[in-house]
């Protein structure tokens, strides 16, 4: 129907309508950003108007009080880390249990399927006890071995919906041709299994790099802090210095939204496809 | 052909670490979880004492505040499903037509969703107690000069505005894949043959997306349930306690009152609920795969 394709009046309406519902879901946006350029008392005064003047001096100060690179880096390893180790073991893991589909493995799969029923609230009480006893506690990759524990279930039932549409015919003429189990997986099937692998980085990395309770609980000092745990404690310190306070939350904020604008793309299709499976 | 010896190593090798960490991080504390419910420990001493079902019993005769604390769950998570879900849907509906603008759109929709909930929660806490004056000042509407997180309502709808504006935009992508797998001849069929836009919606659209609709509700429904980011850092459960979510009693009774006991039982508690929702969701889904 090409005379429903016309850009009538009725979709300019309509047009308009998203571009207000558009400015009413940044608005809170644009108040976070401009108050954080404000001094304290100019942004007392009025908090709706632009800066006066856009001066740099809340982010110098909080750069400084948050140790921002510090935290920064702590985020991103404890984010890259987890998702190295998640997508290597549950990979590893789903393809062998497709391919080897023994009654412990079809066992061992609905174990991990069910277990992501599981809130994490329910099992955080011992799960702290438990990593104080075997060394866990304020270590960067004591968070990451959580993450792998938290995050195994959901990535390898993801992965073992991919492998079964995998022909395994390809791997057996591998193997007649001397290849190794391990080379058949590295340089055959894992390539393949790319587009689920960036879902799996993508929404894992949005989990883990958002969370605020596991770290809460495993992490104290501030040497180990991330960005939300920083931001928390800085909340406890300077709760009604809103100018310090926008302006950590505007580089709290920032990048992951630079990461998402980056990657909207593949986000937005890794929800879709993971939806649709249920 | 694998040997024997060596389809054992394999299992080992690659199934293995999952094994481990899966049994090491989730299913040992899981059953040290039940464990702990029937016990009385504070978390630092090296006794912990055996006592039945006390915690059990306590929980269910004599704290009201966990009790509260359901019921304002229950309460935040069916408002907040339904709105979030009716935002989502419309915003959905507009976005499958064909505007010039779409793309641009659904991008800023989606983005309050890659924020986390913590963070999330002190922006907002700023619009409500500071820009909402701010705009009370400058238009004189009396919705933005009430005492926005001061009293139980308006933390109540406070948290629930800043949870649909969250998750609107993440059911929104699900609902468009639903809505563009809707055949486009079958609602020009049912346009010529004289349907109001209202029916189209009620007797075509609804019924062929009803599997978005499920994922959508339960999911919403799972995040209402868990939710703790949010109210940390928008009303710490206050005033007064009455926007204490299940998740962040739980964490006080064990983190800030020591009880590690009654909280483990309080976890257990909350598990079974939460198992309960999902097996409902998943029968309910099941079903209808058979039907279509």
């Amino acid at each position: 129907m090409e005379t429903s394709k016309r850009y009538t009046a009725r979709l300019f309406s309509l047009e308009i309508l998203g571009i207000l519902l558009a400015i009413i879901f940044l608005v809170p946006f644009y108040f976070v950003l401009t108050n954080s350029f404000k001094p304290f008392a100019e942004l007392l005064a009025n908090t709706t108007s632009l800066p006066k003047a856009f001066s740099f001096h809340n982010y110098t100060e909080v750069w400084k009080i948050m140790n921002f690179p510090k935290v920064f880096l702590n985020s991103l390893i404890i984010t890259v880390a987890s998702n190295a180790g998640l997508v290597i073991i549950s990979s590893m893991a789903a393809y062998r249990m497709v391919r080897n589909n023994t009654r412990l493995n079809q066992i061992l799969f609905l174990l991990f399927v069910s277990a992501m029923i599981i809130p994490f609230e329910s099992i955080m009480i011992p799960l702290v006890k438990l990593a104080g006893n075997i060394g866990f506690l304020n270590h960067i990759w004591g968070v990451v071995i959580c993450y792998f524990g938290f995050g195994v279930s959901l990535n390898l039932f993801l992965y073992h919906g991919f492998v079964k549409s995998i022909p395994v015919e390809v791997e057996e003429a591998a193997i007649v041709d001397g290849c190794s189990i391990f080379g058949v997986f590295w340089r055959i099937v894992f390539p393949l299994l790319k587009p689920v692998t960036v879902t799996i980085i993508l929404l894992n990395s949005l989990w883990i790099w958002n969370d605020f309770l596991l770290p809460l609980l495993i992490i104290s000092g501030p040497e180990t802090r991330t960005i939300p745990l920083a931001t928390y404690s800085f909340f406890g310190q300077y709760m009604k210095q809103w100018d310090l306070a926008l302006a950590a939350l505007t580089l709290g904020v920032l990048p992951i939204i630079l990461f998402f604008l980056g990657m909207q793309k593949h986000i937005i299709e890794g929800i879709t496809a993971g939806s649709v499976k249920g | 052909m694998e040997s024997a010896g060596k389809k054992r190593i394999y299992q080992f090798i690659f199934v293995g670490p999952a094994v481990l960490f899966f049994t090491l991080i989730l299913v040992i504390p899981f059953f040290m979880s039940i464990y702990y419910s029937f016990t009385e420990w504070n978390g630092v001493s090296t006794t912990v004492t055996w006592i039945g079902t006390d915690n059990y019993k306590k929980i269910f005769f004599h704290d009201p505040d966990y009790y509260k604390a359901f019921v304002f769950t229950f309460r935040y998570a069916i408002v907040g499903v339904l709105l979030t879900n009716l935002v989502g849907f419309l915003l959905a509906l507009l976005l499958t037509q064909a505007l010039k603008l779409k793309n641009l759109l659904r991008t800023i929709f989606f983005m309050p969703n890659v924020i986390g909930g913590l963070l999330l929660g002190f922006i907002w806490s700023f619009i409500f107690v500071k820009g909402f004056a701010s705009v009370g000042e400058l238009t004189g509407l009396a919705f933005f000069n009430l005492p926005w997180l001061g009293d139980a309502p308006t933390a109540f709808w406070g948290i629930v505005i800043v949870t649909v504006w969250k998750g609107a935009g993440y059911v929104m992508v699900i609902y468009i894949a639903g809505l563009s797998n809707v055949p486009k001849d079958m609602i020009e069929a049912a346009r010529i043959d004289g349907a109001t836009k209202l029916q189209m919606l009620y007797k075509i659209t609804i019924p062929l997306i009803m599997p978005s609709i499920t994922v959508c509700l339960f999911l919403t429904l799972s995040w209402g349930f868990k939710v703790f980011d949010l109210i940390v850092s928008l009303t710490k459960g206050g005033p007064f306690n009455s926007t204490e979510s299940v998740s962040l009693n739980i964490y006080q009774e064990a983190f800030r009152n020591n009880a590690l006991g009654l909280g483990s039982a309080k976890a257990v508690i909350f598990f079974l609920i939460v198992a309960l929702i999902t097996v409902i969701q998943v029968t309910i889904t099941k079903k209808r795969e058979v039907e279509s």
